[in-house]
């Protein structure tokens, strides 16, 4: 154990749901600290120095993405959000404010580890420089050269498909809005036109994905966005 | 360049026109100078072609007059049978035009359009039926002699002594599509009559050998010629604008008609004429002075029947009211840019005024020109006959009777009360009372008996004190001017004080309407309910009015209803209501529609459409014809038409509020369910997961037991899920959050989020690479999607063989679901979408059969359709296919597409 255990923040205000998690978490060997409201989440957050925070969104004192924006106000610690609603806005509020990731409740223990891991490799990758090649599947991205290949092949992608890429590969294993990926790519003008954004996602997984109907890597968060599925 | 370009709302306008035309029918009149001339012939004529052609055409009504040849041509033709109408104890044969309606054909002749139709027909004239015909989309052929012509009609008697009655509004003809002159020179038109091939009723002979004379048929004929000449330069005009060939000068309403109290038909006749010459609008106005207000009815309904057939002849009708008729016709010709006035040159004028009408104006508004046309040839019709003048004068005898007495009186009472003064006072102050005697007299008893009243006091003051006494002679000469300057001055103040009087009546009943609306508006103000507004109105209406009054309703499907009070009256028809509110026009009493019911019925038009119907009997019909009476009526209706759109309005203001209300309850309620259902379900499958994945792992047994725990949890979160969505979908809460987006990629997300139970199945997807996009919401057929799989998967036995497939079909995208397992049973492919319906009713599989039903409220909720059929496969495995559609509609413009990265570097290099 020469690696620093990873510090876990858990807001989450069902006791039984908490102890699940902890236990999750344990067993992944991380350090837990547990808070049933959002002002505590807010004191552990600050305190702990976390590497990811995992927020319930229903708690009873108070919005939970109020308390993204004042944790995004001073740290850029990895969020992951459980909401036991279905509505799609909530999710789509809380990732614009700020969240990495989500699950919708109930999940289980196989699915929050999944996210767990991403969630703190990403926080370490953020330390360190962006490489210069990029792989998951079968393609690998030559920033220096842009160039792209699938399987050994070049692939010819327009400059719109390769700055999407560019953006999914900068965020991969996060979910990313609608109306982020337009931002990115096609500027703020254009944040309400997701059927441009829906086009050339289809376009990119023609080119990158075996069968783009059952796509493995460029995933669809229905009514929320996409994530690029990282190796 | 510019003055080539037609005018941008001319050309709309045009269009507009262009539209209501093509819904119309077209007219087509077949125009002649007199009787004889083959009018009948030449329709029929036509008719018979077109029928040839393969068009389906009826006669609806037409007259052969015994003629062979005509006879023979309506041969070829269905015709009409006539509709039998009572009328005065006959029954009478008239054109069918419901008949006519019912049998819609695609062109129908109706000969003689002028013709005036049998009591009790729905129009009193055929032209209107025509016009019925046409707003019904039937093409119409029709006949018309010149003389028929409204605005020729004078002229035409004028010509050959002979006034015909049944005339047709110019309006009607200039609106006619077509217009076809039938000619015959007038000498052959004379040896046809001689050989008999002209019909002429046995009556009519006498008069006929005046009419059929060459000079007479010579000038109509060239009145026919003309006429027509000038439409046809209307219709190149028409053909200039329409076609842009040279810009066009525009003409704006020109001509006010000034009508006074003395004029008759022929000075809005030859308005019209005029009119209709220099091409351009016209106005018609009345003017109305306190003075006119005292004429007696008829006479006022006869200026008023003026008016009226000045709107007939296309005019913008008004009758204003004020003190001064110059100013008042200036202020509107100004109003409404017109710069032509004619009047009649008989116009009123006074023995006080010095100046005739036409020199005030020209003083007044020296810009406009000033048209004067002689008097018509009718003048004895503008006296009343004097037996309807009597009527009035004896109502108002007793009172009047009394005034005179009174007037006697009061001369009798000066006199004694001027006696005991004659030694005190001088004679000059004396003859001062006797004044006042008459300006009281005309302060209390109006002008009649102020005039008694003067020469009375004359007499009496002559008589009992200039000497001498008690005699008319005079002795001192000087005292002749001293009556002569009473008289005038006793007759002048009377006149005045009466004239005075009188305005402060008009001012009174002024006041009183004003009064009656102000009370009636603030009554209505408060008003919540419709049978609260109607009651208000029926008794607000009935009082004003001198009537009943029946208010027709229109209930929640949009029909108009009888009102509750007035079932039991059968001479309310609800037809002629319904007439009414369908036209937005009078019908009934007094208009051209059905004039011979005892009701007349307005529509209530509101702001936004019509809200009903009012029904007036008043007791004397005539009343309804004065015009500040119409006016009041009117107001009065559309009062109750605004209070009643209110009224709508707040219902609906009030029911939206309390779908609100119960929306937000209920949504509140299911997000609280949902809430409350699904913490405990986590914590549940969380607990029992982390138990399955524990270190270090738990026995097998206990293992099992927890992997079914989750299993379980996750079923029941399932059926929570869809329970709870039901209930959304089926209250309406749901809103759909649609964009537009290719079906390729929630087929995706469905497959990757039931991928758990698919594992033991095959799945292919069929989607062609050029699918459009469509406009859902993502998550709803995602769900659709995941529950027709999940289906499929829970009915087909493991290594089954699912498809996905979705192409374009008409204005559609259909999506199916199909697999080769063992079908669905015949006959239940429709109870599958039911709630809580299995393919089986005793099976083992889990589920209480809602997922089918979600899918079906998701689809429908995006105007789609979703149904079940058999796969098609061969026999003991058939298979089933799902499908269901989503509209197309319009994409949103995509970007233009892009080169690739290196082929736009290799251009730039």
């Amino acid at each position: 154990m020469s690696e620093p255990r990873p510090t876990v923040v858990v807001v989450e205000d069902e006791p039984q749901i908490r102890r699940f998690v902890r236990a999750a978490l344990e067993a992944e060997h991380c350090q837990v600290f547990e808070a049933a409201t959002l002002k505590q989440g807010l004191v552990e957050a600050g305190t702990r120095r976390p590497d990811l925070v995992i927020l319930d969104l229903g708690l009873p004192d108070g919005d939970g993405v109020d308390y993204l924006r004042d944790l995004r106000a001073w740290s850029q610690v990895a969020v992951i959000v459980l909401s036991a609603r279905i509505d799609e806005a909530d999710k789509i509020a809380a990732l614009d404010a700020g969240a990495d990731d989500y699950l919708t409740k109930p999940f289980g223990v196989g699915e929050l580890l999944a996210r767990v891991r991403v969630a703190l490799r990403r926080g370490q990758r953020a330390s360190e420089p962006g490489e210069a090649r990029y792989s998951f599947g079968e393609v690998t991205v030559d920033f220096t050269a842009r160039r792209v290949e699938r399987a050994g092949a070049v692939v010819h992608l327009t400059p719109i498909e390769y700055r999407l890429l560019g953006v999914l590969i900068a965020n991969a294993g996060r979910v990313l809005t609608h109306r982020a990926l337009l931002r990115e790519v096609w500027g703020p003008a254009h944040a309400e036109r997701t059927h441009y954004l829906r086009v050339y996602m289809g376009q990119l997984r023609q080119k990158l994905e075996a069968d783009p109907a059952q796509p493995r890597r460029i995933l669809t968060e229905t009514g929320v966005g996409y994530r690029l599925l990282a190796d | 360049m510019s003055d080539t370009r037609p005018d941008p709302d001319e050309l709309l306008e045009q269009l507009r026109d262009d539209e209501a035309r093509a819904a119309r029918g077209r007219l087509r009149i077949y125009f002649g100078s007199s009787a004889g001339v083959g009018k009948t012939y030449a329709m029929l004529a036509a008719g018979c072609r077109l029928k040839a052609g393969g068009m389906d055409v009826l006669a609806g009504v037409v007259e052969t007059h015994g003629r062979i040849e005509t006879a023979a041509q309506l041969q070829g033709l269905e015709v009409l049978p006539p509709a039998q109408l009572n009328a005065r104890g006959r029954t009478l044969p008239e054109f069918d035009l419901d008949g006519a309606l019912k049998r819609r054909p695609a062109l129908i002749l109706v000969d003689e359009l002028a013709h005036s139709n049998v009591a009790g027909s729905r129009h009193p004239k055929r032209w209107q039926d025509v016009e019925e015909l046409l707003d019904a989309g039937i093409d119409v052929y029709t006949t018309l002699n010149v003389q028929h012509l409204e605005s020729l009609n004078d002229v035409v008697g004028g010509i050959t002594g002979i006034r015909v009655h049944e005339t047709l509004p110019d309006t009607f003809f200039d609106r006619a599509d077509e217009v076809v002159l039938v000619d015959t020179p007038a000498e052959e038109l004379l040896e046809r009559l001689k050989a008999g091939k002209v019909y002429l009723p046995a009556q009519a002979e006498r008069a006929a050998s005046n009419f059929f004379r060459k000079g007479n048929l010579m000038a109509l004929r060239e009145l026919a010629l003309r006429r027509t000449a000038d439409r046809v330069e209307d219709d190149v005009q028409a053909y200039r604008v329409d076609e842009s060939i040279a810009p066009v000068w525009k003409t704006e309403a020109a001509l006010l008609c000034c009508i006074g109290p003395r004029d008759d038909d022929h000075v809005v006749r030859s308005a019209a004429r005029l009119a209709q010459q220099l091409a351009v609008s016209w106005h018609a106005v009345y003017v109305e002075t306190p003075a006119l207000q005292r004429l007696d009815n008829v006479r006022r309904e006869r200026i008023l029947q003026t008016v009226k057939l000045a709107g007939e002849l296309g005019a913008t009708t008004a009758v204003l009211t004020s003190q001064d008729v110059p100013a008042a016709l200036v202020e509107h010709a100004r109003h409404h840019n017109l710069s032509k006035l004619l009047m009649g040159h008989n116009q009123a004028r006074g023995w006080w005024q010095r100046e005739t009408l036409g020199r005030r104006l020209a003083t007044l508004a020296p810009e406009f020109d000033l048209i004067e046309v002689g008097a018509g040839q009718r003048r004895e019709a503008v006296a009343g006959p004097p037996a309807d003048r009597s009527a009035p004068a004896s109502a108002l005898a007793p009172r009047a009777r009394t005034g005179y007495l009174w007037a006697a009186a009061a001369c009798g009472l000066t006199t004694l009360v001027a006696m005991p003064l004659q030694p005190i006072f001088d004679l000059a102050n004396i003859v001062m009372l006797f004044l006042l005697a008459v300006v009281g007299v005309a302060v209390r008893f109006g002008r009649g008996p102020a005039v008694l009243a003067a020469f009375l006091n004359v007499a009496a003051f002559d008589f009992f004190f200039v000497p001498p006494h008690l005699s008319f002679a005079v002795s001192d000469v000087q005292y002749l001017l001293t009556f002569a300057v009473m008289l005038v001055v006793g007759l002048v103040t009377g006149q005045l004080t009466a004239g005075l009087r009188f305005q402060a009546r008009v001012a009174t009943y002024r006041e009183g309407r004003s009064r009656a609306l102000f009370e009636f508006a603030r009554e209505l103000s408060s008003v919540l309910l419709a049978p609260q507004c109607v009651e208000i109105a029926e008794r607000a209406i009935g009082r004003e009015f001198h009537a009943r009054a029946q208010v027709f309703v229109l209930d929640l499907q949009e029909r108009l209803r009888m009102p509750l009070s007035a079932t039991a009256d059968a001479t309310l028809d609800i037809g002629t209501a319904q007439w009414a509110l369908d036209h937005a026009e009078a019908a009934g009493l007094g208009t051209d529609t059905l004039p011979g019911s005892a009701w007349l019925y307005l529509p209530l038009k509101a702001p936004m459409r019509a809200r009903g119907v009012l029904a007036l009997q008043p007791e004397q019909a005539r009343l309804l014809l004065v015009p500040e009476q119409r006016q009041q009526l009117e107001t009065f209706a559309l009062l109750t038409a605004i209070a009643l759109e209110r009224v709508h309005y707040v219902e609906v203001a009030q029911q939206a509020t309390l779908q609100i209300e119960s929306e937000r309850l209920r949504n509140s309620l299911l997000s609280a369910l949902s809430h409350d259902l699904r913490t405990p379900l986590a914590a549940l499958y969380g607990l029992a997961d982390t138990l399955v994945a524990s270190t270090p792992p738990l026995p097998p047994q206990p293992r099992e037991i927890a992997q079914a725990l989750a299993t379980e949890v996750r079923r029941l979160n399932a059926m929570v899920n869809n329970l709870l969505d039901m209930a959304r979908l089926q209250s309406g809460v749901v809103q759909l959050r649609r964009d537009w987006l290719p079906i390729e990629e929630v087929v995706g997300s469905a497959l990757q989020s039931v991928a758990a139970v698919l594992t033991s199945h095959h799945v292919h997807t069929a989607l062609p690479h050029d699918l459009p996009l469509v406009n859902f919401d993502a998550v709803l057929i995602e769900r659709v999607l995941a529950n027709l799989l999940e289906n499929a998967a829970k009915y087909t036995p493991p290594d089954s063989a699912l498809t996905i497939a979705a192409r374009v079909t008409g204005t559609d995208l259909q999506v199916s679901v199909s697999d080769d397992g063992p079908g669905i049973p015949a006959g239940r492919e429709e109870a599958l979408f039911e709630k809580f319906a299995r393919g089986e009713r005793e099976s083992a599989t889990a589920g209480v059969g809602l997922g089918l039903a979600i899918c079906r409220a998701i689809v429908q909720a995006h105007g789609g359709r979703i149904w079940a059929e058999s796969a098609g496969h061969a026999a003991p495995r058939p298979g089933a296919r799902l499908c269901f559609t989503l509209p197309l509609g319009e994409p949103p413009l995509m970007p233009a597409p892009e080169e690739t990265e290196d082929a736009a570097a290799s251009a730039l290099r």
